[in-house]
């Protein structure tokens, strides 16, 4: 437990809930980052703007943190490449086959007491645990 | 014009929060993850963090008729759990696992991080890609 961070990871937090708050006060939306991005890919008008602005918002914010803190980015990598495009298909696909990721089920569903973002968030957690002992047993620690 | 400028300050908002909560570091992420090893709680405290602000404000807002700037609350309306959801979860599960990313930190980090967040990102969006295009083959 060296490395816990209970402070920033808190403060972290709040800021995130303050930016999904945000969303649903004035826009009546959920800020779940995976369906906001997907739908994107297939934009209907009217409907597309927002959410280039959002994920406008989300770059420039990462750019404005990498110059100010650039030690909050990980620059080295932490799986082979080959490994990443699994994950990131693995991401992908299931993020919207499932509706939602960390963002729109484990922070905004969660908040609005839904079952199946908490049934979901649960089970990507419990996945992810588990992948992570596997692929410890297959390659070693991180 | 003024919901897309909320748009824009929500997720500039998320990524100063993502990055300040170490969730652009994959291995913080695998630490959180990693319950059987080194385990590292903090992404807990993000996950109390956010769900705190956002149980207040969605309290107080959903009372309302609409949102500030009009239009409608848009909320998901379902309640039923099927295989989408589970099997969902576990192909993100699996993929965060293993990468130490999640669809936000993954955006966020394009340019701090550097080419593995642009791979990851780009494969991230193929995957979204082929779920458009095999949805409607899907079981019910």
């Amino acid at each position: 437990m060296e490395n816990f961070t209970p402070v920033p990871a808190l403060i972290g937090g709040l800021i995130i809930g303050l930016a999904t708050s945000l969303m649903l006060a004035f826009n009546g939306r959920i800020a779940g980052i995976s369906g906001i991005v997907g739908a994107l890919l297939a934009p209907t008008p009217g409907d597309a703007r927002w959410r280039v602005f959002f994920v406008g918002g989300l770059l420039f914010g990462g750019v404005g943190m990498w110059m100010a803190t650039p030690e909050a980015f990980q620059s080295e990598l932490v799986r082979s490449p080959a490994l990443l495009v699994v994950a990131g298909l693995l991401v992908g696909f299931g993020t919207r086959l499932g509706s939602g990721c960390t963002s729109g089920h484990g922070v905004c569903g969660i908040s609005r007491l839904s079952v199946r973002s908490l049934v979901s968030t649960i089970t990507f957690i419990a996945a992810g645990a588990a992948t992570v002992v596997v692929t410890r047993l297959l390659m070693g620690d991180v | 014009m003024r919901q897309d400028l909320v748009a824009g300050l929500a997720g500039l908002l998320f990524s100063v929060g993502l990055a300040v909560a170490g969730m652009t570091q994959p291995h913080k992420v695998i630490g959180f993850l990693d319950f059987f090893g080194n385990w590292d709680p903090s992404l807990a405290f993000v996950m109390v963090g956010a769900i705190g602000v956002n149980t207040i404000v969605y309290r107080l807002v959903l009372g309302r008729k609409e949102p500030f700037f009009g239009g409608r609350f848009q909320l998901p309306t379902r309640t039923d759990l099927d295989w989408r959801l589970i099997v969902g979860a576990v192909l993100f599960g699996v993929g965060w696992g293993i990468a130490g990313f999640c669809p936000g930190p993954a955006v966020t980090s394009l340019v701090g991080m550097g080419t593995p967040a642009v791979i990851f990102v780009a494969v991230m969006l193929a995957g979204m890609g082929i779920f458009r295009m095999v949805e409607g083959k899907l079981p019910g």
